[in-house]
């Protein structure tokens, strides 16, 4: 019976210290939330103690890892368009959240987002068609918490190509939207 | 005393220090029986050699528009240069149905030159036309050209475009950082390019002035699309629009009162018209697909653009008072940057048939028939510009990888090509007659 609740209570902290986990992002905090959990737990045996710094690392990881990869996301700034598509592909999504994100948390901060479209067609037509894959992933920042006022959007057609060469290929590089 | 306009005009020119891309022209396709015609070498009275060879020029503009072959000098058996010396026989036997004779003369120590030129029906052994035109030296060839457009409209009854104009655009790349974007004026056959504008930031569109005196263009020189006028005598030039968005496609009406234009500025590119006079904007389309590429009637009261409403572009027709656009194309997956042949009737396009076939040319779309004639066989082939006298259609294409220019007669029979010696060009505007 002692055992059992001992355990019930031993989950309960390991849960508010998980939440402290999520909530906070300072490796300082991080520390203290595992102390906290340490000396809370004081009592039970070793093993159990180990256990919980073991979770307390792996969510460290995990944290980090998540930093990483919206790190990434930030520096991923070229968004590529299927052929006579303005909407942005659905993989890129989460990219694009964290980067609507990171403006929401930065209100200074100012992008230009620049839209462009293979040589195919006419230019003025091709100029468009920049500029509504540049709305089109705008509209998707704004959804994510970033304000227009933070935004400017320029449509450079087909003028800029990334790739020469009349392949698919090529054409495929050049159908994009860049953040800069 | 045309010709003696032209050169206060030349001389006002914009000199620059870099070097325009020079086009050298190319006949690629021409009639299957073309006219036969002599133009005899024009004889020359000076003593210092002439800078150019007038016979030779008018030559040459009779054969690019491709109706006309012109008999090789050294097979003729004769060379008058007055009335008095022409044997019509001699040019009987070699089956010539036109002959042009000249000469050149000059007051010793003038600048000035009288050009005397005689064309004549060798079948009916009469002389059609007879003219001498005076000029500075160094307008040897506007003269030529002059003599071309009287040629031309005495066989054909058209007026002449040889003494025409083209703008277009090039593009030099030098690194991955650095490409110049010029707009550039040339001869309608490449000759005597110079630069008018220079950047490097990218230049769209440039369009001619109904009276030719100025151009119309977009430069991202500020990093954003905007619309600038500019005199070509004096290189002054203002900043026209400044609205946020997309401000491209400037293009003056035919009677030069206002400028149509495609703004973004309201959410999505709609087609605008700005009064020259009052600067006043009135919207012509409104809709929230992109409405682009605009383009008069010749009476100035309509506009033609582009629209994707429907989901692939397609050319519509609206008044200039705005109201409900009319479509136009139907039967294509692309018909994009129409403009009327001079008749209003015959639309020229760019046109891509299929989604399947992948291809753009340009084609003519007559909208009382409904009969389309594709008249040109690479594939990526856009903005077309129509010759003032309705005869040829200037366009921009890649042929191996490079921005050429080609131009092709409205029933396609006759093709001849601008390409540039370095870097592309592209988007030509053939201009208004001049002379």
């Amino acid at each position: 019976m002692g055992t059992h609740s001992m355990n019930i209570f031993k989950t309960t902290i390991l849960a508010l210290s998980i939440m402290g986990l999520a909530a906070c992002s300072s490796t300082g905090d991080e520390d203290m939330a595992a102390s906290t959990a340490a000396t809370d737990t004081s009592g039970i045996d070793a093993t159990t103690a180990a256990a919980q710094r073991a979770e307390a690392e792996r969510l460290a990881r995990e944290r980090e890892a998540q930093q990483r990869m919206e790190a990434a996301a930030l520096n991923t700034t070229v968004f590529y368009f299927d052929f006579d598509v303005s909407e942005f592909m659905a993989s890129d999504r989460d990219v694009l959240a964290i980067h609507g994100r990171n403006l929401a948390a930065n209100s200074s901060r100012r992008i230009r987002l620049e839209g462009h479209a293979d040589e195919r067609g006419t230019r003025e037509y091709n100029l468009a068609l920049g500029e509504r894959r540049a709305n089109s992933i705008r509209d998707y920042l704004v959804v994510n918490g970033a304000s227009l006022s933070q935004i400017e959007t320029v449509s450079y057609g087909e003028e800029r190509p990334a790739a020469t060469g009349q392949t698919e290929a090529a054409y495929r590089l050049n159908r994009r939207v860049e953040i800069k | 005393m045309r010709i003696l306009r032209h050169i206060f005009m030349l001389g006002m020119l914009l000199s620059s220090v870099a070097r325009a891309a020079e086009l050298n022209i190319e006949i690629t396709q021409g009639v299957d029986n073309p006219i036969p015609i002599a133009v005899v070498p024009f004889s020359w009275g000076g003593t210092s050699a002439l800078s150019e060879d007038v016979g030779g020029i008018v030559s040459a503009d009779l054969q690019q528009v491709g109706e006309f072959r012109a008999l090789p000098p050294g097979n003729m058996l004769s060379m008058p240069d007055e009335a008095s010396e022409v044997f019509f026989r001699d040019w009987r036997i070699l089956a010539q149905d036109y002959l042009l004779i000249g000469k050149i003369s000059h007051s010793p120590g003038s600048q000035m030159v009288q050009v005397q030129y005689e064309f004549f029906d060798v079948a009916r052994e009469q002389k059609l036309v007879g003219e001498v035109l005076t000029g500075n030296i160094t307008q040897l060839r506007d003269i030529a050209h002059e003599i071309s457009n009287v040629v031309y409209e005495q066989v054909t009854g058209t007026r002449g475009a040889f003494s025409t104009e083209i703008l277009y655009v090039s593009a030099q790349f030098v690194s991955p950082e650095l490409t110049y974007y010029r707009i550039e004026k040339a001869d309608y056959d490449g000759h005597r390019s110079q630069i008018l504008v220079e950047s490097q930031e990218p230049l769209m569109s440039p369009t001619w002035s109904p009276d030719g005196r100025q151009i119309a263009y977009m430069s991202f020189e500020t990093n954003l699309p905007r619309i600038y006028i500019q005199e070509i005598a004096t290189g002054q030039r203002r900043q026209i629009t400044d609205y946020s968005g997309i401000n491209s496609s400037p293009v003056w009406s035919p009677d030069g009162t206002k400028l149509a234009m495609v703004l973004s500025k309201d959410g999505s590119p709609d087609i605008y018209v700005m009064d020259l006079m009052t600067n006043q904007l009135t919207r012509l389309t409104d809709h929230p697909r992109a409405e682009t590429e605009p383009s008069w009637t010749a009476d100035s009261r309509s506009v033609l653009f582009t629209s994707d409403r429907t989901g692939q572009p397609q050319i519509y027709q609206v008044s200039v008072n705005g109201g409900f656009p009319e479509r136009l194309t139907f039967d294509c997956f692309y018909c994009a940057k129409g403009r009327f042949l001079p008749d209003g009737k015959n639309l020229v396009h760019v046109r891509r048939d299929t989604r399947e076939d992948n291809s753009y040319s340009i084609a003519i779309f007559n909208i009382e028939t409904q009969r389309v004639i594709t008249l040109t066989d690479t594939s990526l082939d856009e903005s077309p510009s129509v010759a003032p006298n309705g005869s040829m259609i200037m366009f921009a294409t890649k042929v191996n990888g490079r921005g050429i220019l080609d131009a092709v007669s409205i029933d396609g029979r006759v093709k001849f090509r601008l390409p540039s010696a370095q870097g592309d060009v592209r988007e030509p505007s053939w201009s208004p007659f001049l002379n």
